[in-house]
């Protein structure tokens, strides 16, 4: 069976793009346009890994990393925060709320695509 | 046995004991060693207070008056009580300033007053001679009386023996001498005779043994006991009365009060109680010892008074007997050989006692206070010039010593035998109760100055003359007794013993009440109305203040001026002799860590004043100032200036106030620069998020295009569909990155005041059209429908073309964006509101929440869609748009209600 990972992020044409390249390494993906969907579709589908936005409407990434967290449950679950915001206190803060990685944008796909596989194997 | 010569013998065998304990004390002074150190002797020191006026008068006047000769002694007893308050200040006071005596006192109090030192210096020796007069009445009479053992015989009235005959004379030349040899073997600075002090304690020791030991003898020895003796003494009717307290008194409680009051200033303002009290005083807590160790001196040596008054009274009933001799009389009439003498020794020691202090500190008086401030201002003298004036000063010294103990002669021999020796020494008193006022004012109250001491002491001098001394001579028949008994040129109001008609007094208080209602009158009166000098000002502090001032550095301060060393050193040497000199620049040096003579040393304003104090001490306060001032070139100070310095608390209210006030400035201006820090702090906050924010909004679109970029890169065998939605995309991100640019440039422009603005007068109908028709395509492919609504016809409006088709395409994008999908609806209307036109552009999308209305026109909100996600656009749009329509005066809003689609509108107005 398929890995499953959910992209949570607002912005279309990445989701369009890394939805392409995760289809093609061979995961099952699901897709949340902001915070709550996000939630609800851990909730819902249990992926495995998670590709999440910060700057998302309704609930920011980092609230969506601290409720997964949160559950003992979910704690298998792999969190990859991607972000355009790149200081050190916002990646430092990203690590804290329990992210297994923190990848700036905009970035490399292969790059990205060899740390999510690293992660996750297919 | 007891014959002349042997009396004579034991009295020089006695003043030999003395001279030699004297030499021995200040052979230990000069070793450095003092017997005179402790408090014991420096209290028996202070009862130089009784002399053979207590020895011999005071059983006299308890003879009497039964008790009435206890205010004498009940005075200094409640007068050392306040001495805590009292002596304590004075003797700080003349230890900081050098005082020699009760003159220097008062004229340096009054701003080193040359004339009021040699005011009180007279009338200290004028109201002294009395009392000096009554030592020697005293010690020819004993002598007299005694050398007729064993009988008892009054002696013949003394004015009709010979004067060379005169044992009184003999007597005055014999003290005269032993004064000398006693005070002015040597000059010292600080004006100590540690020799004389230690034989004045000495022979108070003498005088209270001789008396206890007749107090004993009558008591225990004719008596069986005090019990036995006041019994047989009530026994006679006259005596009885005399037990009563107060009814034996004549003049009855006024004459106490007074007699009491006057008793408690003569303790502390007899030139002689002044010399050994403050003077001669080597350590100020020896006052502590001596508060209570005087009083019980008084206790004691007043036990026996009534008993031997009351024996002599009993064994010589028939009188014939002078009450005065009682003490002398009683042991030679029981045949007490050895007693006799001894009471006559006691009577000696008190006499000597009081003439060689009273004289000492007279003549220092005399020549500090009289005779040197004359000289030194006689020119023709150059007194200036000479380079060692020591034998000078000493020669002065022993001239006024002689003097005194003459002029004391005199009054004897004028005025001696009209009184008892009681009332003598009550004249004395009176005189130096004169001094109480400006002394005791002069330490408490500021305001106390020279002219006003002046008028004080001379008032009341004068009303003392007039109603003490001038019945003395009188009554001893050297002036016409119709004076006193019918008043000057016969007019009573003047009667000098019922002056203005004041009378039933006793004689002392009746001169006591208008002395001091003329000394005290005078004194504050003229105190309050003259005006002190600079110098008066600058005493007046450091005596009233003397407690709160550190050292005797205090009245260097007030001083200004130039001097030189070896000048300063020169004029110390003219006074003090060479060697004094030099061990006391030698002094002042080391406590300046320098060595005299070796290192330089600043003639300044501290050594003047250390100068001038030594000074002082050899010549008093008014004749040292006189001699600084003539060796250093002093700036005059003004009354402001000494002023200023006086009121430095008041400066330091001043500048304290004005530290307050410049605090409140800092801070005010502290508050301010943090007020600016925070606004700084804002806007780098501000721009901070702006950079933060344009950041995120660039990464975005470059995220998508490299990730497609890469994609179509990574991934040849993409097929011919998707590479070409990819291109698209990478397309539009394109053009959204290089909008956003533009954008940011140009609220930058605008922001800054850089944007170039091109007015022009517009027809808006045109503009508006032309807008609409750029769009068309937009909402032809979204399915939308659009309608304007404008007049026929409108006022023109000044504006940059440009920038308001900028705005209306803005509008009209956002209208587009948000419509309803597929049956979208935008309604564009133009209106004339009378001053301005209206433009409203009106979408049939979700609406706009009222909370999110007021930032929808902030840089970078987007108010976004929750199902449809997040629109496209850098959130620059409206606001850039809003920013033009207020550049040219008119305002943008918004209208909406959820789910009924959104206006927005603005105005600009008539050009």
């Amino acid at each position: 069976m398929a890995k499953k990972i959910l992209i949570a992020d607002d912005e279309p044409n990445i989701v369009t793009a890394l939805e392409f390249l995760l289809q093609r390494s061979g995961y099952e993906v699901l897709i949340a346009r902001d915070g709550d969907e996000a939630l609800k579709t851990v909730e819902s589908a249990r992926p495995d890994l998670v590709l999440l936005d910060i700057m998302m409407p309704v609930r920011s990434g980092y609230e969506v990393c601290k409720r997964i967290r949160e559950r003992p449950d979910w704690a298998h679950i792999k969190v990859v925060m991607l972000s355009a915001k790149g200081r050190d206190a916002e990646v430092n803060k990203g690590m804290a709320m329990g992210a297994d990685l923190y990848v700036t944008k905009p970035f490399s796909t292969r790059e990205l695509m060899e740390k999510v596989k690293g992660l996750l194997p297919p | 046995m007891l014959q002349g010569p042997v009396v004579i013998l034991a009295a020089f065998a006695y003043l030999g004991v003395l001279f030699a304990i004297a030499y021995y004390a200040d052979q230990r002074a000069d070793a450095g060693r003092p017997v005179i150190a402790n408090p014991y002797v420096y209290s028996l020191s202070l009862a130089v207070y009784a002399t053979a006026w207590t020895f011999y008068g005071s059983v006299g006047r308890a003879a009497s008056d039964g008790i009435g000769f206890l205010p004498i002694y009940i005075g200094p007893t409640l007068m050392i009580a306040l001495w805590w308050v009292v002596m304590r200040k004075i003797l700080r006071i003349s230890k900081q300033n050098r005082i020699t005596s009760l003159a220097d006192f008062i004229a340096s109090r009054y701003g080193k007053s040359a004339l009021l030192g040699g005011i009180v210096t007279v009338i200290a020796v004028i109201g002294i001679l009395p009392y000096i007069s009554l030592q020697l009445k005293a010690v020819s009479a004993s002598y007299l009386i005694l050398v007729q053992y064993p009988e008892v015989v009054m002696p013949p009235v003394l004015g009709e023996a010979s004067v060379r005959q005169d044992p009184a004379l003999w007597v005055a030349l014999l003290l005269a001498a032993f004064t000398i040899a006693f005070g002015t073997r040597h000059l010292d600075a600080a004006e100590h005779h540690q020799g004389m002090v230690a034989a004045i304690a000495f022979e108070s020791l003498v005088k209270l043994l001789a008396f206890l030991a007749v107090g004993i003898f009558v008591t225990f020895g004719l008596y069986n006991g005090f019990g036995d003796l006041f019994a047989r003494a009530a026994a006679v009717p006259k005596l009885k009365a005399m037990m009563t307290p107060l009814e034996g008194v004549a003049g009855g409680y006024a004459s106490w009060v007074w007699l009491t009051i006057l008793s408690m200033m003569a303790i502390m303002f007899l030139p002689r109680q002044f010399q050994v009290t403050v003077v001669e005083n080597l350590d100020e807590r020896h006052l502590n010892k001596a508060i209570w160790l005087f009083p019980v001196y008084m206790l004691a040596i007043n036990v026996f008074v009534l008993p031997i008054a009351f024996g002599g009274l009993l064994h010589f009933p028939e009188g014939g007997v002078d009450a005065d001799t009682f003490v002398l009389t009683l042991p030679m009439v029981e045949k007490q050989e050895g007693l006799a003498l001894l009471v006559f020794i006691g009577g000696l020691s008190a006499a000597t006692g009081m003439v060689i202090v009273e004289t000492i500190a007279l003549s220092t008086m005399v020549c500090n206070d009289l005779v040197m401030p004359v000289l030194l201002r006689m020119r023709s003298l150059a007194l200036n010039e000479k380079p060692d004036l020591t034998g000078l000063l000493l020669g002065i010294r022993r001239g006024a010593i002689v003097l005194i103990l003459l002029l004391g002669y005199l009054y004897f021999k004028l005025a001696g035998e009209a009184y008892a020796l009681v009332s003598i020494g009550l004249i004395s008193f009176a005189a130096v109760a004169q001094f109480a006022p400006v002394v005791l004012g002069g330490i408490f109250w500021k305001g106390g100055t020279r002219k006003g001491a002046l008028c004080g002491l001379l008032a009341g001098f004068a009303v003392w003359s007039y109603t003490l001394l001038l019945p003395a001579l009188a009554r001893s028949g050297w002036l016409p007794i119709g004076l006193l008994e019918q008043g000057p040129f016969g007019i009573a109001l003047l009667k000098p013993l019922a002056l203005f008609g004041l009378s039933g007094l006793d004689q002392i208080t009746h001169a006591m009440i208008w002395s001091m209602l003329a000394n005290i009158g005078g004194y504050v009166g003229v105190s309050l109305v003259a005006t002190p000098s600079v110098e008066e000002h600058r005493q007046a502090s450091l005596f009233v203040d003397v407690f709160r001032q550190g050292g005797e550095a205090g009245g260097a301060r007030f001083w200004r001026g130039t001097a030189s060393v070896p000048e300063l050193h020169s004029l110390l040497a003219r006074f003090l002799g060479a060697a004094a000199a030099d061990e006391a620049f030698e002094e002042y040096a080391r406590s300046r860590g320098r060595r005299w003579r070796r290192d330089p040393l600043d003639a300044d304003a501290e050594l003047v004043h250390y100068v001038e104090v030594k000074l002082a001490g050899a010549i008093g306060a008014a004749s040292a100032r006189v001699m600084v001032a003539s060796v250093v070139k002093e700036e005059a100070m003004t009354i402001d200036e000494v002023r200023t310095i006086l009121d430095e608390a008041s400066q330091v209210v001043v500048y304290s106030h004005r530290l307050e006030q410049k605090s409140r400035e800092l801070e005010a201006a502290t508050a301010e620069l943090r007020a600016a820090n925070e606004r700084l702090k804002e806007l780098d906050r501000l721009k901070d998020d702006f950079v933060s924010t344009v950041t995120h909004e660039l990464r975005t679109p470059l995220t998508s295009i490299r990730a497609f970029t890469q994609i179509l890169l990574e991934h040849p065998q993409v097929d011919a569909e998707q590479r070409s939605k990819f291109l698209g995309i990478i397309t539009k991100e394109t053009e959204r990155l290089t909008r956003l640019i533009n954008q940011v440039l140009d609220l930058s422009k605008i922001e800054s005041g850089k944007a170039e603005w091109r007015e022009s007068v517009l027809d808006l109908r045109e503009l508006i059209g032309d807008a609409v028709t750029g769009m068309s395509q937009v909402f032809e492919e979204r399915n939308i429908k659009v309608d304007v609504e404008v007049p026929a016809k409108v006022a023109p409006v000044r504006a940059d073309v440009d920038r308001i088709i900028q705005v209306m395409l803005n509008l009209l994008s956002n209208a587009a964006k948000f419509c309803e999908p597929g049956r979208g609806r935008v309604r564009v209307a133009l209106r004339d509101d009378g001053g301005a036109l209206r433009v409203e552009v009106r979408d049939n999308g979700p609406g706009i929440d009222p909370s999110d209305q007021g930032v929808i026109f902030d840089k970078f909100r987007q108010v976004g869609d929750t199902l449809t996600g997040k629109p496209h656009g850098s959130g620059l749009g409206l606001h850039i748009s809003r920013q033009i329509v207020e550049h040219f005066g008119g305002r943008m809003w918004v209208e909406s209600r959820v789910g009924e689609g959104a206006c927005f509108a603005f105005t600009l107005p008539h050009g």
